[in-house]
């Protein structure tokens, strides 16, 4: 390593979608020297993908009215099962609103409010009135008692992200993208910065910063089918776990969301159901009637994804050659709003499925989407065990979303969070001075040259890396899903517990040389499946069913042994995570009922 | 369907091994029922040659990660479907840009570059006052804005572009059209004047020679054609008015 190969800031932001962008303005707009790491330029992040929409409490639409962050407050703690932590709900809340009035600010086309009456698809007549008009337009999604769902036509996440970058381009942040930090630099006590391979040339390279933040979204793609980009393989949550003084928090929470489409396991919005979609089984009947007469279709992801695999395993399910599906129908909302409001999903059923949502039905199945769990941090947005290292956005556990994610509180929570532990990530900057251990870096970056050096000499090891990723995946998605058994989630754990050990015996088919994507995908595995580990054996333990998280063997949640978050530790050198575990802060909602998901579910 | 055994003709080239020229490879795949090109060059990939380069990030479409060359014309890899291709598909990498190797090109840079240059943020004097309200805007102005703002930066109407391929400084129709965005946009404080100096010459949009290509094969079908002659007939008024 040469030296003058550091790349040194004051703050090192790992992950460029949405939460790391944010963070990183925050930063430069308090004077510091920001850099960013990014696997992709950060137009292309996993954020850009978020259709729906973002969760704010402004009140502006007729079913909206009266809205305020009490009733947001309320939706989020029982969309999580009372798992999340209070203190941080009632801040995401206060601030959502004030999240999206700045990236109006900042050039975000949000779809507005048009005065008039108004019929809903379910013959509801509504006014939305003059004075409103012009203002942000709010859509439904599940699980929420206003519509509350700000939104710019269905392309979101990309707009959002758009306006994002657009003001880290003005700042002047640096970005160095196709670069992957794959070992943090610290003593135990302290972070000092990352190595980071180069996407582009297969070298290394050390990032010092005072401050390092991780942002890199989730780990979807361990579940092989997932609705998440190819990129999200949970590098950063590893990077964290890898440390061994730095716990991972509720990794069991894992959510399906009910509509990827099939076979392609893309995402359509939960706003075709928000605005008024049915789902239908084989006999064309809108079977969630039967389940949840209240809240139908807009129950919590985690409640429907449920039903919908429930009323598959009775039977209902339409065959295909890729397995059971339900339909989605939105034919009856009209071409002009699914042309206007929806237009992404008529894209993507014409792209991925050739046929037209106006006039065809939607095949659909539940689909690994998003990790609640993830870095464990106080609510400054600190990692916990190691000074100088923060996280935010899907790759934190910070923790807004307990066992169950609301649509649209995802979207709010990258740039909330990004909003407030860029700040704290501001005065920890400001308070510290730059300064090196060097041996310590010199010692991390040969670490890592010696890992790239052992593959690349193709000496030893027989293992192949995607056959082994492979089997991790499956693994995962037979026994690690929507319900789970106690006898599944051991074999799960003995099956992963094995390949761990024979990714340390992977064998490269081809040369390694350069950008090599084979290197890269086995620099990746193990860390991965150190993830699956955490979710499967956190799972197993927790003998409760709560929100995402459902034991067929132990249906109830159970408050009184299980109001508690759990901390998954990877020591150095150990073959299993340690688990601990925390009590969940509650401050004003005790734990009750969530008024959604609570008839018992029997077989026929 | 009947069964096919698909002919993919790839090219090659690894930086890092210049001593190897670049080169075309053939890969055979069976066929399989809606397999797209995401599909078989991932299982390219695992089962035959893992060494081989191609960026994908969304595969649904919405990121731009993989523009390339299908059978000479540029096309987003993740939403083609071999079913409408013949058994020999040729994929070659998207040209104007930098090469990272095989199909991988370096758009990430070209795009950050001209976003710069053409400061495509918005421009405002105003102060955003966390306690108000939002500012009002009509919906269809937001459509509008919306409707350029689709743009994914995926390269096809660079790759496309006669101009693009002989002057290196060419902005290209992504840059047209993402001016019309902020042209449009009542947020966007800047006189025309002032962006007539970023674009209204040979690199901007004087440099367009009219061949549309952009327009044909933009994958999201955004009216490239109609942007670029807004941009251009705005930026002729300011240069006969002065304003």
């Amino acid at each position: 390593m040469k030296w003058s190969d550091a790349h040194i800031s004051e703050v090192l932001v790992i992950g460029a979608g949405l939460a790391g962008e944010r963070v990183a303005i925050e930063a430069a707009l308090n004077g510091h020297e920001v850099t960013i790491l990014s696997l992709v330029p950060p137009r292309r992040s996993h954020s850009t993908a978020a259709q729906g929409g973002m969760q704010a409490s402004l009140g502006n639409v007729a079913m909206g009215y009266g809205d305020n962050p009490d009733i947001h407050f309320e939706d989020t703690v029982k969309g999580s099962d009372w798992g999340c932590d209070q203190e941080v709900a009632r801040l995401f809340v206060e601030l959502a609103p004030v999240a999206v009035r700045q990236m109006s600010h900042w050039g975000v086309p949000w779809s507005r409010v048009v005065a008039g009456k108004k019929t809903l698809p379910d013959g509801t007549e509504i006014e939305d009135l003059a004075e409103k008009a012009g203002l942000i337009a709010q859509r439904q999604f599940g699980g929420t008692a206003k519509w509350r769902t700000c939104f710019a036509a269905d392309g979101t996440g990309h707009v959002l992200q758009y306006a994002m970058d657009s003001v880290v381009t003005k700042l002047g942040v640096t970005i160095h993208d196709r670069m992957e930090a794959i070992r943090l630099i610290h003593n135990g006590q302290t972070c000092y910065g990352a190595v980071a391979l180069c996407l582009r040339t297969g070298t290394l390279r050390p990032y010092l910063a005072k401050a390092v933040v991780i942002a890199t979204g989730g780990y979807g793609r361990i579940y092989g089918t997932s609705t998440n980009a190819v990129i999200n393989e949970g590098t950063g949550m590893g990077l964290a776990l890898d440390t061994g003084v730095v716990p991972l928090g509720n990794m069991e929470a894992v959510q399906f969301h009910p509509t990827g489409i099939v076979p392609a396991n893309i995402l359509v919005t939960e706003g075709c159901r928000g605005d008024g979609g049915y789902l239908l089984d084989k006999n064309l009947h809108r079977f969630m009637l039967d389940y949840e007469p209240v809240k139908k279709e807009v129950a919590s992801r985690d409640v429907v994804s449920r039903w919908m695999l429930h009323h598959i395993h009775r039977g209902f399910g339409v065959d295909s050659p890729y397995g059971p599906h339900l339909w989605l129908d939105i034919r009856h909302l009209g071409a002009e709003h699914i042309c206007t409001n929806l237009r992404e999903v008529q894209t993507i059923c014409k792209n991925f499925l050739g046929c037209d949502p106006t006039e065809s039905l939607i095949a659909v199945r539940p689909t690994q989407h998003y990790s609640m769990g993830g870095v464990r941090t106080n609510r400054d947005g600190g990692a916990y065990g190691l000074k100088g290292l923060f996280a935010a956005g899907e790759a934190a556990c910070w923790d807004l979303h307990g066992f169950n994610r609301l649509g649209g509180n995802s979207l709010a929570e990258t740039i909330v969070a990004g909003m407030v532990v860029g700040e704290k990530v501001a005065d920890f900057a400001r308070e510290q001075s730059l300064s090196f251990p060097f041996a310590l870096v010199v010692e991390a970056v040969a670490a890592q040259q010696q890992r790239l050096d052992d593959l690349r000499s193709h000496l030893g090891g027989s293992e192949d890396v995607f056959a082994l990723r492979r089997r991790m995946e499956e693994t995962l998605l037979d026994k690690v899903g929507i319900f789970r058994t106690g006898p599944a989630l051991t074999e799960a754990v003995a099956t992963l517990e094995d390949l761990y050990q024979r990714a340390a015996n992977l064998r490269l088919r081809s040369s390694g040389i350069g950008p090599n994507p084979e290197l890269f995908a086995a620099l990746r595995l193990p860390g991965m499946l150190r993830l699956a580990l955490c979710i499967s054996q956190g799972a197993l333990q927790r003998t409760e069913s709560r929100g995402s998280h459902y034991r067929e063997d132990y249906p109830k949640r159970d408050d009184e042994n299980w109001l508690t978050r759990t901390l998954a530790y990877w020591p150095p050198g150990a073959e299993m995570p340690e688990l601990k575990y925390e009590p969940v802060n509650i401050t004003t909602l005790p734990p009750g009922s969530r008024g959604y998901g609570e008839m018992a579910i029997t077989g026929d | 369907m009947a069964e096919r055994l698909l002919t993919f003709d790839i090219f090659r080239y690894n930086p890092a091994t210049p001593e190897i020229p670049p080169r075309m490879q053939e890969f055979q795949l069976e066929e399989t029922v809606g397999m797209s090109l995401f599909i078989a060059l991932n299982r390219i990939r695992e089962e035959q040659d893992p060494s081989l380069m191609f960026d994908f990030v969304c595969r649904a479409a919405v990121c731009g990660s993989c523009g390339m060359l299908i059978n000479g014309r540029p096309g987003l890899a993740c939403k083609t479907l071999t079913q409408d291709l013949g058994e020999k598909i040729t994929l070659m990498p998207l040209p104007v840009f930098k090469l990272v190797g095989d199909l991988s090109v370096d758009t990430g840079v070209w795009f950050r570059y001209l976003n710069v240059r053409t400061e495509a943020w918005i421009h405002t004097d105003q102060v955003f006052d966390p306690k108000g309200l939002e500012e009002r805007m009509d919906n269809p102005t937001a459509h509008r804005i919306y409707e350029a703002e689709r743009c994914i930066e995926c390269g096809c109407c660079i790759g496309a572009c006669a101009t693009a391929n002989m002057r290196e400084d060419f902005i290209g129709a992504a840059f047209l059209n993402r001016i019309a965005r902020f042209l449009i946009d009542p947020r966007d404080e800047r006189p025309a004047a002032h962006i007539f100096e970023v674009v209204g010459t040979d690199e901007g949009v004087f440099g367009c020679i009219g061949l549309m290509a952009c327009d044909d094969l933009c994958p999201m079908e955004i009216p490239l054609q109609g942007q670029l002659a807004y941009v251009r007939r705005k930026m002729a008024l300011v240069a006969l008015r002065g304003k």
